[in-house]
């Protein structure tokens, strides 16, 4: 009995050196997969905090210089290096506004024609052309915004808008002055544009995810196709469209080569949409060639950090209405 | 004797008396693209009577119930031909209505599908599809609905919460509840319990024998003894044709055709 025991047990210490050298080579791989994992994962955070570091470290002069009147004045007077940046705010947030009230109708109308309307052979040539419309280069927009779409706009749609609105009282501000054809209403609708793209194919996206016998109990209510979209589809994509949304939000908002050829980059708030503006982005864009003082280039810096911390706040607030979205659903 | 050959025997007699016919069905053929799904069905369904479709997976039980409301219709490329008369009059038609159709003719899935909204929602939305009602007669239909699909109890004190926090079974009275709230003639049930727990399943199956005082039902089922314990009516389909349809207590105990004997005795399907 022990004879027969002793060479197996022999046996397996003799095995043993080898499995367990194998065993640690593994281990090691697993070590190096994990620290590789991990690194890639934390460089993000040390990006990020890099790239926060750098606009506060460089908007601090600013900061220090003009405090709260940064914010508040829409003053903006390189010679004598007196900066607000009320103006790019502004209309760095009319802008967006502008694009997104345009958008999200018309891609989310696109996204219901596509899903529950469209005949088959339609769907990929439309599905297609949206697409595409995400491809094109921003510079793109902006010559073709410069050169055709802003005469177009001046010759047709601004003055139909100060016709018809110059005389309501309160909107006749929204549409004051000459039709420049360049403005807030321009750049506007190019971002719109540009921003359909993001909040259609999402919204397509999440719509086909609606499972089909959820849709078909509710056709076999009787209800119409409007029906089964507003009250069915609609409400179980919410959580998707608002995520749509909010991509094409950040876009818009940070949005800059179009932008600069559209705005017309002049420092000021004005009431109406017709009237030149700035973002915050074309202003960069404009005038960091231009810099030259210290205190001038630190108020550009801090521009950018003011629509980073914009940005921020929106991902925020999306973040706050989904989880309480979640929250009345569960409960 | 299966036990399902018995449970049909033991069923009340009440099956005698000559019911009234509430949609009858004329050489019906069905096709998925080019594929015939239905081949020349012939079929009466009785009013107040449940009508159970059974036969092996494939057979086009499930896409007889679809031509019942047209549900067929939201797919492209499935169509159906030859007539189904519904009170006498033809639903294939182009010219019905199929919205109105459907409000006739209500149908509850396979798999639960509480719509994403509140348990009260879900019933008042088919509602007011209809009907224009003040707060108090909505209020009146929903607890109506809820009390004759037997969910009352259970939900309300939370006629507020989303439909989806039910328990599957729950979640299947709610449709139940829903497709009756808008007061349909005939109720088509896919394989209603299949998703279900033997209690939640015998809940269902009381409810049915309840509803069918006051409509026409279909129900298409795997499970034999579920279609003996709740139909008056047996329709046996193999391979898209219907092969033989008579008062279940026969088809389950004297079936004429060889195909319904091996099937109900579990030689196939």
């Amino acid at each position: 009995m022990i004879e027969m025991v002793l060479p197996a047990g022999a046996a397996v210490a003799l095995e043993s050196p080898s499995r367990s050298r194998r065993l640690s080579r593994l281990r090691t791989g697993d070590a190096l997969f994990r620290a590789l994992a991990r690194a890639a994962a934390l460089a993000v955070l040390a990006v990020l905090a890099g790239v926060i570091l750098a606009l506060v470290a460089g908007a601090l002069p600013a900061l220090t210089t003009f405090r709260l009147d940064f914010l508040t004045s829409q003053r903006w007077n390189p010679v004598t290096e007196q900066f607000g940046a009320l103006a790019p705010i502004y209309g760095t947030l009319v802008t967006s506004l502008i694009a997104m009230v345009i958008a999200v109708p018309v891609g989310l109308l696109i996204a219901m024609f596509l899903t529950e309307l469209c005949p088959l052979w339609l769907r990929r040539p439309i599905g297609i052309a949206v697409e595409l419309l995400a491809g094109i280069p921003s510079i793109i927009y902006g010559i073709w915004g410069l050169f055709v779409f802003a005469p177009f706009l001046q010759r047709t749609l601004q003055p139909a808008l100060i016709q018809l609105f110059g005389h309501v009282p309160g909107l006749n501000a929204l549409f004051a002055g000459p039709p420049y054809g360049i403005g807030m209403l321009t750049a506007g609708l190019i971002l719109a544009v540009m921003v359909l793209p993001f909040v259609t194919s999402i919204s397509r996206d999440v719509f086909e995810a609606v499972p089909p016998v959820l849709k078909e109990a509710a056709y076999g209510l009787g209800c119409t196709t409007w029906e089964v979209v507003r009250n069915v589809v609609v409400p179980y994509a919410r959580v998707g469209i608002i995520g749509g949304i909010m991509l094409g939000l950040g876009r818009a908002l940070g949005e800059t080569m179009a932008v600069t050829f559209v705005i017309g980059n002049a420092h000021r708030i004005s009431g109406s949409i017709l009237a030149p503006g700035t973002t915050i982005s074309a202003t960069i864009a404009n005038e960091f060639t231009e810099a030259v003082g210290d205190l001038y280039t630190s108020s550009l810096i801090a521009l950018g950090l003011i629509l980073f911390v914009i940005t921020f706040i929106v991902l925020a607030v999306a973040r706050y209405l989904l989880l309480r979205l979640e929250r009345r659903i569960g409960g | 004797m299966t036990s399902a050959a018995i449970a049909a025997a033991d069923r009340p007699a009440a099956d005698t008396a000559d019911p009234a016919e509430k949609i009858r069905i004329r050489g019906l053929d069905f096709y998925y693209g080019d594929a015939k799904a239905l081949r020349g069905i012939g079929l009466s369904l009785h009013q107040n009577r449940v009508t159970a479709i059974i036969g092996p997976s494939g057979c086009g039980k499930s896409t007889l119930l679809r031509v019942l409301n047209r549900i067929y219709d939201l797919y492209p490329n499935q169509r159906a031909e030859g007539e189904v008369l519904l009170d006498g009059e033809n639903i294939l038609s182009a010219r019905q209505d199929v919205n109105l159709l459907r409000a006739r003719v209500g149908m509850v899935f396979q798999k639960p599908t509480p719509f994403p909204m509140s348990i009260y929602e879900n019933i008042a939305f088919g509602i007011r599809l209809y009907d224009r009602l003040p707060r108090s007669g909505l209020d009146e239909r929903v607890e109506s609905a809820l009390r004759r699909a037997a969910l009352w109890d259970e939900v309300k004190d939370k006629l507020g919460a989303n439909g989806l926090s039910l328990s599957g079974g729950q979640q299947q009275r709610l449709c139940i509840a829903r497709t009756i709230a808008v007061h349909p003639e005939v109720i088509l049930l896919d394989e209603p319990c299949s998703a279900l727990d033997p209690i939640s399943t015998a809940r269902i199956e009381e409810l049915i024998d309840e509803l069918k005082d006051d409509y026409t039902i279909v129900i298409v089922t795997h499970n034999m003894q579920q279609a003996a314990r709740v139909s008056d009516f047996a329709a046996f389909m193999y391979l898209g044709e219907l092969i033989e349809v008579d008062l279940t207590s026969k088809v389950f105990t004297a079936p004429r055709d060889r195909r319904t004997q091996d099937y109900i005795t579990g030689r196939f399907g």
